[in-house]
């Protein structure tokens, strides 16, 4: 790291933590419960909001540390006892809470808190601290500098300072303060020594000496009371003014005058703009990193020099031609270690779940409390480790999955009793490895999906036909059709009918799948299944006349030999083929990429069939033609987009052992495209 | 040049005074808590501490009365820097052993001269 950060740095590292401490407080308050008061826990979230107020103050974020001062006032009440947690008092934090993210993010992103909300959330607190406010509340408002406090400049000031004995003790140094006085103006001094001081029982660390002091200049008074700041708690000091007539200036009251409180309302308005100096880029964002991973790099990079010099011997001209043995010893070496490299590289992106699942407590909570609902969330699988741009990207599609499992699966408490289960419904999220991908499964107890109810209303969208005849399956699939709502109301907490196809699509970006499983009255889990990590995959290599191709090893179902006769054309559908029980439309890839057939022909010497490589996406099959599969390796991929142009059809790209650039091709992007084509020609009529 | 043991469990503040004191050319350490401060403070001596009160594990205050348990940290400045102005915390922090107390936000230059302030008996 290095030595010196520069201030918009440290104001990056002061959002972020404060984030963290946002969440600390949250997720405190939220274990919080009348019956339930830890005091380990309202210290927790006290030390954070009263680090936060502090870096606030700090960082000039005023409208942020002086809104935080109440918080922090009720919450020092709270863990001295003289506050009960009551449910008022938490829910008026929790909201408090939101405030002080929205003014995170405001000051961070250079926009406008939402005033209004937290001017009615001030004045709860306000209410809050009025209302039982215990006698003498300690601290106070934002500080301003000393330095700027109103005093009067005088013709000069009379000061007599008389330290404790134990001051050299504590590191400070009379000598020190008087020269420092002296250098303001003209100054003339009489020491005197104490009544105690006996020369025979002098105690050589002690201080029995008292100063008289006459400073003559146009000083602040300000300036003097600086001086003797923090000595004041271990010494006698009067300041008076003198002769000049200002005869306000009182005496020995030098920790209230270095204590100058401003009221909070007035810091409020100008703060935002004090934010606008600070640009925090809002998205490359910085990321935590436990030490061992990366010791266990550093580790594997030393290692690396180790077979690097192990393999430089054979550069060497005398052992040119020698030892082919060693060489393949060393090259293998090379191998296992590059690959542990890229392993634990990767593992630096991998964030546990858990800090994004513990936000759904606040809006399980919040929501249901909305709803009148009765719902316990269930968390499991935390420490399950997700690429931090999967993690974010997942971020809003999760939220929608929760909203609408508690909106429109669990149902009202009485209904539950009255359909023979608890009352309290759960949800249940849960996350886990499976096979090469990280499962996230939101799973509720609630009502299930009514299929009935949905073909009804996909036929009356026009979605599918009336008379037609759908799986299970298919229904449930309807309702990651666009537009499609089932809420008979909308409601304000979720869907207005943009949900599910959006989520859907936000996922198959991913790379990931959604499946849904439903039973009526019993509850239903939504799958999802997401690959490991984007920057790396694991793919097949295939030929297409010249070129390489990729496919994700994840995407392939099956690869079968296809003889002409057994494809079938389908009026606005193209070509299909009969797979076992399904028909499943399949292309060429070099007609779908418009390469040249000449280049084909030169290959595809009369042969007994052709390969189709069956892809699955989304649970949808498709078939793809392709000349010769190759091997299997993982793959580095590179985005088209920042580095060519995005072309439909192409996931990305990367380099080959051989220098050469392969194209991946997009499983999920072919497959929907092959499914708008027949949505839109002809309703699908795909049964067996 | 001064060695600086900077004790702060917010990472913002210990970047922030660390850049400060660099800045002046001193040599700085953090610490981000009192234990950690603690066992640090027994291995390596320094000139300054410079503490925060509120944090985990142990605070500031008794991270000040154990450092002056200390026969090293007798004489050693310990300066509190923190965001509590109460005057019956400061009285603690005093009785504790702490040489001053500077309520944060903090001024860069108030803080350099405090410090200049606390060091000048070693420099003589």
């Amino acid at each position: 790291m290095s030595l010196d950060l520069d201030m918009a740095e440290i104001h990056a590292i002061f959002f972020e933590e404060s984030a963290e401490g946002v969440d600390v407080m949250e997720s405190g308050l939220l274990n919080l419960t009348p019956e339930n008061t830890d005091i380990e826990t309202i210290n927790n979230i006290f030390r954070a909001a009263h680090s936060m107020k502090g870096g606030a103050a700090t960082f000039g974020f005023l409208n942020i540390s002086s809104f935080t001062h109440g918080v922090e006032t009720i919450l020092d009440e709270m863990r001295s006892g003289q506050r009960d947690a009551t449910e008022e008092v938490i829910e008026v934090l929790l909201a408090s809470v939101d405030c002080i993210r929205d003014m995170l993010a405001a000051s961070q992103n250079q926009t406008e808190a939402d005033q209004g909300n937290i001017d009615s959330v001030q004045q709860k607190i306000d209410a809050l601290l009025n209302n039982k406010a215990p006698a003498g509340i300690k601290s106070q408002p934002v500080k301003k500098p000393v330095s700027a406090s109103s005093a009067v400049p005088s013709r000069g000031w009379k000061i007599h300072y008389a330290p404790e004995s134990n001051i050299f003790k504590t590191g400070n140094e009379p000598k020190r303060l008087l020269r420092e006085l002296a250098a303001m103006g003209d100054m003339s001094i009489v020491s005197s020594l104490g009544d105690d001081a006996d020369f025979d029982s002098m105690d050589p660390e002690s201080c029995y000496t008292s100063w008289d002091i006459e400073l003559r200049g146009d000083i602040e008074k300000a300036a003097v009371v600086d001086v003797f700041e923090w000595v004041s708690n271990q010494s006698e000091i009067r300041i008076e003014a003198l002769q000049k007539e200002d005869a306000d200036v009182p005496e020995n009251k030098l920790a209230e005058s270095t204590e100058q409180t401003d009221a909070p309302s007035a810091q409020v308005v100008a703060a935002p703009k004090q934010a606008a100096t600070q640009s925090a880029p809002k998205d490359s964002g910085s990321i935590r990193v436990s030490i061992d991973k990366i010791d266990m790099l550093l580790n594997l990079v030393g290692e690396l020099v180790i077979t690097q010099s192990m393999l430089a011997r054979f550069g060497d001209k005398e052992n040119a031609g020698g030892d082919a043995q060693g060489l393949r010893d060393g090259l293998l070496v090379l191998e296992r270690h590059t690959r542990e490299l890229q392993e634990s590289a990767m593992q630096i992106r991998m964030l546990p779940i858990g800090a994004s699942f513990s936000r759904f407590k606040r809006l399980v909570r919040d929501m249901s409390t909305k709803l009148g609902k009765k719902v316990e969330l269930k968390l499991s699988g935390e420490n399950t480790e997700l690429d931090k741009t999967v993690l974010e990207k997942m971020s809003d599609p999760l939220v929608h999955l929760v909203r609408n499992s508690l909106d429109h699966g669990i149902e009202m408490p009485a209904d539950r009793i009255a359909a023979g289960k608890p009352e309290t419904g759960v949800l249940h999220l849960s996350a886990y490895h499976e096979g090469g991908n990280i499962v996230i499964k939101v799973s509720d107890d609630g009502a299930g999906l009514n299929r009935s109810k949905i073909l009804q209303k996909a036929i009356e969208r026009g979605i599918v036909a009336a008379g037609e005849v759908l799986s299970d399956d298919q229904i449930n699939n309807l309702i990651f059709q666009p537009g499609f709502s089932t809420a008979d109301q909308v409601s304000d907490l979720s869907g207005r009918g943009v949900g599910m196809d959006v989520v859907r699509r936000n996922i198959l970006d991913l790379g990931g799948r959604i499946d849904l499983q439903s039973t009526l009255g019993q509850g239903s889990t939504l799958k999802i299944r997401l690959p490991l990590t984007l920057a790396i995959l694991d793919g097949q290599l295939v030929r297409v006349g010249d070129q390489v191709y990729i496919f994700s090893l994840l995407s392939i179902v099956e690869t079968v030999l296809v003889s002409k006769g057994q494809i079938s054309k389908v009026v606005g559908t193209g070509n299909v083929y009969r797979l076992r029980d399904d028909y499943i439309p399949v292309i060429r890839l070099h007609e779908a990429f418009n390469m040249s057939s000449e280049t084909l022909f030169s290959d595809s010497e009369e042969k007994k069939g052709e390969l189709l490589v069956v892809v699955e996406s989304d649970g949808k099959k498709m078939g793809l033609f392709v000349d010769e599969l190759m091997e299997q390796q993982q793959v580095v991929i590179k985005s088209l987009e920042e580095n060519y142009l995005p072309v439909k059809g192409l996931a990305g790209a990367t380099i080959l052992g051989d220098g050469n650039v392969a194209l991946i091709i997009d499983v999920p992007g072919l497959v929907h495209s092959i499914d708008m084509r027949q949505l839109e020609n002809a309703p699908q009529s795909s049964a067996a | 040049m001064a060695s600086i043991l900077a004790v702060d469990d917010s990472p913002s503040m210990r970047q922030l005074v660390s850049m400060t004191l660099r800045k002046a050319g001193h040599d700085v350490h953090s610490a981000e808590d009192g234990t950690d401060a603690l066992s640090f403070a027994k291995e390596h001596g320094v000139d300054v501490v410079l503490t925060d009160v509120h944090m985990p594990k142990m605070d500031g205050i008794t991270l000040t009365a154990e450092l002056r348990r200390l026969p090293s940290y007798r004489f050693t400045p310990i300066l509190v820097l923190t965001t509590e102005s109460a005057q019956e915390m400061k009285m603690r922090g005093k009785d504790a052993g702490a040489t001053g107390w500077i309520v944060k936000p903090f001024d860069a230059e108030a803080l350099l001269r405090i410090l200049d302030r606390v060091l000048e008996p070693k420099r003589n």
